[in-house]
């Protein structure tokens, strides 16, 4: 009975209450209660022993130094720190309050080796006692941090996490094996995704512990059970987050080692996204999460389901839109397409107005041709030798009459000039100018007319015609320089 | 094995659907194109679906033996 007060914590609290731990009403003192075994003892009530072990501890570790690995470090809101300290054997938590926390030039990490000041506490309400630090310093690398990278490169350098040695992921995987706690969120989280997104695929639970001693050991079973007794497309290795130490079963060589043998590919989701674990790098794909691990499983069939479902909409749209068209030049077709009784009247109305048309054209065609003819007919006329026959007759009575009266004018013209020239002739006559006082010089004896006095010369005989008879003389003297115009008193004086 | 055929399958309904999208196929064709393409998606969605939804556990038996029973989880220690 003592023991299950002292014990009083988490879920056990309500039970525990239930069971009267002090006697009814009036049953003697506070603190006193009947003990089968013995007589009257001190019977502590939880605060008073809380109490005292308070006044203990924190009276005795008022002040002092501790060093330890951090680990679990978490910071609320509230700005405060909360973690463990701790070494191979044991652990302690520790708090940082604010105040002290911001002095810090550094935020504290799990796995930090670190030396700090402070003093113990006890908390009564949850009968705990922890560190409350005002002081902290790094000492460098967490034991465990060191031991995961030393881990890490000594399988490194085994080729362990090669790219070249991990094997593909099944296509369509359609039985699954998940080693993980039957009882942890991870495979709920697992499961969950798996049903949302419809995946029909068969899983199967492999149960192990997650965190501890045992668990590396039973997972690396489970792996070889899977692979000898079970034909699945692929591993799912998988636990939710904790503390480093919690994750620290996926942190062994074995395990990291029986991942490389396994023949069916691993997925490793150990943890949140931040934590890498040796069976994360190991394994042939690492999920962050749960739920990411089931999410790869589906995402390549669902992509695949969409390129079946889109292919499958698209040829049934094609084929209904091909087959609409069609119908809609069945239609217009079908519009094109007459009533052949409908044609034959189009043909007579064709064939009558085709012959209107023709009678209309041979008739115009005559009217032309008669309009044509009686033009020629015309011109004909015009032209005709007759009409011909008849100008000429008129031309020649004009040119019988112009005739006429030309020859009239002819007549008279010549008749006049005749006249004149018989005048003139007249005039010219050697006779009437001889009648009128001249007279013509004839030398003797080749009777040539003399024009010039110096043609004859003194003594020489000359015959003088006059208008009535003549004369012959004897040349007495020549003058060049007489003249009709010079006076004849004057003649007679050069005599 | 699966994957090739299945590829093939979605590979040969892609080129039918590119065929009757290009319109260039006559009637009796497209619609025989869109016969085999209807039968390729059947084909194609059957092998996604062919997996049987089942979860289960390991246990072991008294014998030893490994044995399968149907898993549930227990929400009240799943938390």
């Amino acid at each position: 009975m003592f023991g299950f007060i002292l014990s009083v914590a988490g879920s056990w609290f309500d039970r525990v209450r239930a069971v009267p731990i002090r006697a009814p009403h009036g049953a003697g003192k506070r603190g006193v209660f009947l003990n089968p075994f013995q007589g009257n003892t001190r019977v502590y009530t939880v605060s008073e022993l809380t109490e005292e072990i308070r006044g203990l501890l924190e009276e005795q570790f008022a002040f002092l130094w501790i060093e330890g690995e951090i680990s679990n470090f978490r910071s609320p809101i509230s700005g405060h720190y909360y973690f463990a300290l701790k070494d191979e054997r044991a652990q302690i938590r520790a708090v940082m309050f604010r105040n002290k926390a911001r002095t810090l030039k550094f935020l504290p990490e799990d796995g930090m080796k670190v030396v700090a000041q402070g003093r113990v506490g006890v908390y009564p309400p949850r009968g705990e006692y922890q560190m409350i630090l005002d002081y902290l310093e790094p000492m460098g690398v967490g034991a465990l941090a060191l031991a995961f990278e030393q881990l890490k490169r000594k399988l490194a350098s085994q080729g362990i996490f090669d790219e070249a040695v991990k094997k593909p992921l099944p296509f369509l995987p359609r039985k699954v094996a998940v080693i993980t706690s039957p009882t942890g969120a991870a495979i709920r989280d697992f499961l969950k995704v798996l049903g949302r997104r419809f995946a029909n695929m068969e899983v199967i639970v492999v149960p192990v512990r997650v965190q501890g001693e045992e668990a590396s050991g039973e997972i690396v079973e489970a792996l070889e059970m899977v692979n000898t007794h079970l034909s699945v497309d692929v591993i799912i290795l998988t636990r939710g987050g904790g503390s480093v130490e919690d994750l620290w079963a996926f942190n062994q060589e074995v395990l990291a080692l029986a991942i490389r043998r396994s023949n069916v590919p691993v997925i490793s989701a150990v943890g949140h996204e931040i934590d890498v674990t040796i069976a994360d790098l190991a394994a042939d794909f690492r999920a962050p999460t749960p739920s990411a691990a089931a999410e790869m499983l589906v995402t390549e069939k669902e992509i695949l389901v969409t390129r079946v479902l889109d292919l499958k909409k698209r040829m049934e749209n094609r084929l209904e839109s091909l087959l609409s068209n069609l119908r809609e030049d069945l239609e217009r077709s079908a519009g094109r397409l007459h009533d052949p009784r409908k044609r034959l009247a189009d043909s007579w109305m064709r064939l009558d107005d085709l012959s209107g048309r023709v009678i209309h054209a041979g008739r115009s065609y005559l009217e032309n041709a008669k309009r044509m003819l009686e033009a020629e007919k015309r011109a004909l006329h015009y032209h005709s030798p007759l009409l011909f026959l008849s100008a000429m007759r008129q031309e020649k009575n004009f040119t019988a009459q112009a005739l006429v009266r030309a020859a009239g004018i002819y007549l008279s013209s010549r008749k006049m000039s005749l006249s004149m020239l018989e005048r003139q002739l007249q005039n010219l006559s050697p006779l009437s100018i001889l009648s009128r006082g001249y007279s013509i010089t004839v030398h003797f004896p080749e009777r040539s007319v003399v024009r010039k006095a110096s043609e004859v010369g003194k003594g020489d005989l000359v015959q003088v015609l006059l208008g009535e008879g003549g004369m012959n003389c004897r040349v007495e003297k020549t003058d060049n320089t007489m003249s009709v115009l010079s006076a004849p008193e004057e003649m007679m004086d050069r005599e | 094995m699966a994957e090739k055929k299945f590829e093939k399958a979605l590979e040969e309904l892609e080129e039918i659907v590119h065929a009757l999208e290009s319109g260039e196929l006559p009637l009796d064709e497209a619609l025989k194109a869109f016969e085999k393409g209807m039968k390729l998606v059947k084909y194609c969605s059957g092998k996604l679906e062919e997996a049987e939804k089942k979860v289960t556990m390991l246990v072991k038996a008294e014998n030893g033996k490994v044995d399968q029973v149907p898993f549930e989880i227990r929400e009240e220690e799943a938390s």
